[in-house]
């Protein structure tokens, strides 16, 4: 290796002298990037304090000093983080109130949904087929949570709770958000009058007011106005409210996208005589949805953030089933150690989702 | 057009919920036909209502609406339970989602007219207290003159204490933290000198703190707390059932029956035991239930007594002591009327 450099670097016949070695490799970099005049230097050195004074007690925090696996008796007495709040209280924290002999059932539930989304995110395997393999993961994971046939024990949808709701709330509420966010857009722009009034009069209701407001109705004003004995499913009910709420922003993003499209783009699909929902499918949506992937997504994201509201009204999911676990007074005061737990998942959900944006924002790229 | 029918449609719902007084014994039947019950919980009290690490409901307000299920099915697994938060709490209970609502909830005249409930027979007296550290020598809330108090916000526990603090005369300074987890936490740092909060309450704090006999409860409860089940008006036959199969756990524990001898008890002698046992028939037939719903509730969930030993006693983490919460033949409140 060493002779390679020298090969490349010093040629006496060529007559080229290797640069200074304070200006290339390592030290070049440190002193172009770090050091290059004093304000930059006094910078780095701050910096590198603090990270000094930072990171090491917070290394020995989080895993050294760190109890793992012991009862909260152990935890009182270490001075590392308790995670053994979380691995005690792991099956409640994930699957809440689901029965705890049949909590396989929403784990499989769960993996079969993980195993679709990731092989869904290849553009090669968007056909047919795919469409059927969700039909049969959908069927095959309602099966599982509701249980009912084929010898299953039944389960109320009342007993869902941590880690599958959260999935149910998001997936399932981003899923049928999307297409309603994009048909309300069209329906904006529409030159029929009535079914733009329709739209706009929509999405501004829902855009004036926050989720929390939506769901409270969802959950406290909406049931007081159906009959007498009749009750709806209280996932179903704010279910229904994200959907709305994330439907209405979307939609106003689409509308950015296609108001973004030329003018020429319509013309051109009208002059080969497509009509209009030919135009849409075939020239207009496909460009004015890629145009605006970023905005979209950062409005996936913070859905997929919001289903943490439903703790306003009492659904546990995964945040509510943690917090529940810390009010327990055995556990009470390790709140840092859940909350950093439950940030994680959140954390490992967002940037999945950015992540593959980016990758398909750069696969659709055509000029 | 559209708009006039919408608000036909609203009108007629508002009239039908304002006018749509329950039927006496409607909640039974509705009860009945659905084959469990449906309680309202809180969730989050330890002691009270709580899930446990395997996802059972476990607590004093949990053990109430199985005993009252334990009365109408002989099962006290029959219950579906729903976390309510305080805002939720009483919409719920009138939009019928919820048959019975156990979640420590104070009797007051407001709730009980303008909300339109009936709280039933009271299953835990509670009331708010202070807790101080030992060293700070403090014997009486009337010594914390000036004291720094740590509070959660927006609850009736703030407003309890500043009118404790403005009829002593004395000065305070409150500390107001938002988070339960997080008030305990400043607490034990020293960020004030004193914790306010419903004694139960109070004594979970404490049971976690790093040394517990360094803390201390003062003497003084400054508010009163009868926490009750809670049904809807209008339904008189299931307000009834409700109260007395709270009753019948106070009265069993009077009486000597738990759940271990209640069989022996079967062939006592005492006409007041045989009465609330079904052995004499009536009592139950008069709630609308069988002669053995009391039975069942005894031997299934047990006296009150016993669900307070299991849930706040001693033994547990809380590790109340029964205090106001002990048989009035015992110098507490828990009084049962008679069953006749």
């Amino acid at each position: 290796m060493s002779e390679a450099v020298e090969d490349t670097g010093y040629n006496p016949e060529a007559g080229i002298l290797k640069p200074p070695v304070t200006n290339v490799g390592l030290v070049g970099w440190v002193r172009a990037n770090l050091f290059n005049g004093w304000f930059n230097s006094i910078l780095t050195v701050v910096t590198l304090w603090f990270l000094w004074k930072v990171v090491p007690p917070m290394v020995r925090w989080l895993f050294l000093d760190a109890v793992w696996t012991a009862g909260s008796e152990a935890c009182r007495d270490a001075s590392g983080a308790c995670w053994s709040v979380i691995t005690e209280n792991i099956r409640f924290i994930l699957f809440g109130f689901f029965p705890y002999d049949l909590q396989w059932r929403p784990l499989i539930a769960m993996f079969v949904l993980f195993g679709l989304l990731y092989y869904s995110q290849d553009r090669t395997h968007w056909k047919k087929s795919l469409l059927y393999a969700w039909i049969l993961g959908l069927f095959a994971m309602g099966l599982l949570m509701r249980g009912g046939l084929f010898g299953l024990e039944p389960v109320d949808s009342n007993k869902w709770g941590g880690l599958p709701l959260t999935l149910l709330l998001s997936v399932f509420g981003l899923a049928a958000a999307y297409p309603l966010g994009v048909v309300l857009a069209l329906g904006r722009q529409s030159t029929l009058p009535g079914v733009r009034w329709i739209c706009i009069v929509y999405i501004e209701a829902i855009r004036g007011v926050p989720l929390i407001s939506l769901l409270f109705m969802s959950a406290i004003i909406f049931p007081l106005f159906l009959p007498e004995g009749v009750t709806i499913n209280k996932i179903l009910r704010a279910q229904v409210a994200i959907i709305l709420f994330t439907a209405a922003y979307i939609a106003e993003v689409v509308r950015g996208g296609l108001q973004g499209m030329s003018r020429g783009q319509y013309e051109a699909a009208e002059s080969m005589g497509l009509n209009y929902y030919q135009t849409m499918r075939l020239v207009i949506l496909p460009q004015a949805l890629k145009i605006v992937i970023p905005p979209t997504v950062s409005i996936l994201i913070s859905a997929f953030k919001d289903t943490s509201l439903v703790v306003i009204i009492a659904l546990y999911d995964i945040l509510k089933t943690t917090k529940s676990v810390i009010s327990d007074p055995e556990w009470l005061g390790f709140s840092r150690e859940a909350y950093l737990f439950v940030a994680l998942l959140y954390f490992l959900g967002c940037f999945s989702m950015s992540n593959y944006s980016r990758r398909l924002e750069r696969e659709l790229k055509t000029d | 057009m559209k708009i006039l029918k919408l608000c036909l449609v609203l009108a007629a719902s508002v009239l039908f919920i304002a006018t749509g007084a329950a039927m006496a014994g409607e909640t039974l039947d509705a009860v009945k036909a659905r084959g469990f019950l449906k309680a309202g919980v809180n969730g989050d009290v330890y002691g009270f209502s709580m899930p446990d690490e395997k996802g059972v409901w476990k607590g004093l307000d949990v053990d109430t609406a199985r005993a009252v299920a334990a009365a109408v099915f002989g099962d006290p697994s029959k219950v579906e339970f729903t976390a309510l938060t305080a805002v939720q709490r009483l919409p719920a209970l009138q939009s019928k989602e919820i048959d019975v609502l156990c979640r420590n909830t104070t009797q007051t005249l407001t709730r009980e007219t303008t909300n339109g409930l009936n709280f039933c027979q009271v299953n835990y007296y509670d009331g708010q207290g202070f807790l101080v550290r030992k060293k700070l020598g403090v014997k009486s809330a009337k010594d914390l003159d000036g004291a720094a108090v740590c509070v959660l916000p927006g609850t009736t526990t703030e407003m309890n204490a500043a009118d404790f603090f403005r009829a002593n005369k004395l000065s305070w300074k409150p500390v107001v933290i938002e988070q339960a987890s997080e008030l305990n936490k400043a607490f034990f740092a020293g960020r004030c000198d004193a914790l306010t909060s419903d004694a139960s309450q109070l004594a979970a704090h404490r049971s976690v703190a790093p040394n517990p006999d360094d803390y201390v409860l003062l003497p003084e409860i400054i508010s009163k707390e009868p926490l009750a089940p809670v049904v809807r008006h209008g339904d008189d036959q299931w307000y009834d059932i409700v109260n007395w199969v709270t009753m019948s756990l106070i009265e069993a524990e009077e009486l000597g029956i738990t759940s271990r001898n209640v069989d022996k008890m079967l062939e006592s002698d005492n006409p007041k035991i045989k009465r609330l046992l079904g052995v004499t028939e009536g009592m139950g037939k008069a709630l609308g239930l069988k002669d053995d719903c009391f039975y069942n509730v005894i031997k299934m969930v047990g006296n009150y007594g016993e669900v307070f030993e299991r849930n706040v006693g001693p033994d547990t983490k809380l590790g109340l002591q029964r205090g106001l919460n002990a048989l009035w033949t015992e110098g507490g409140l828990m009084y049962a009327s008679p069953f006749r």
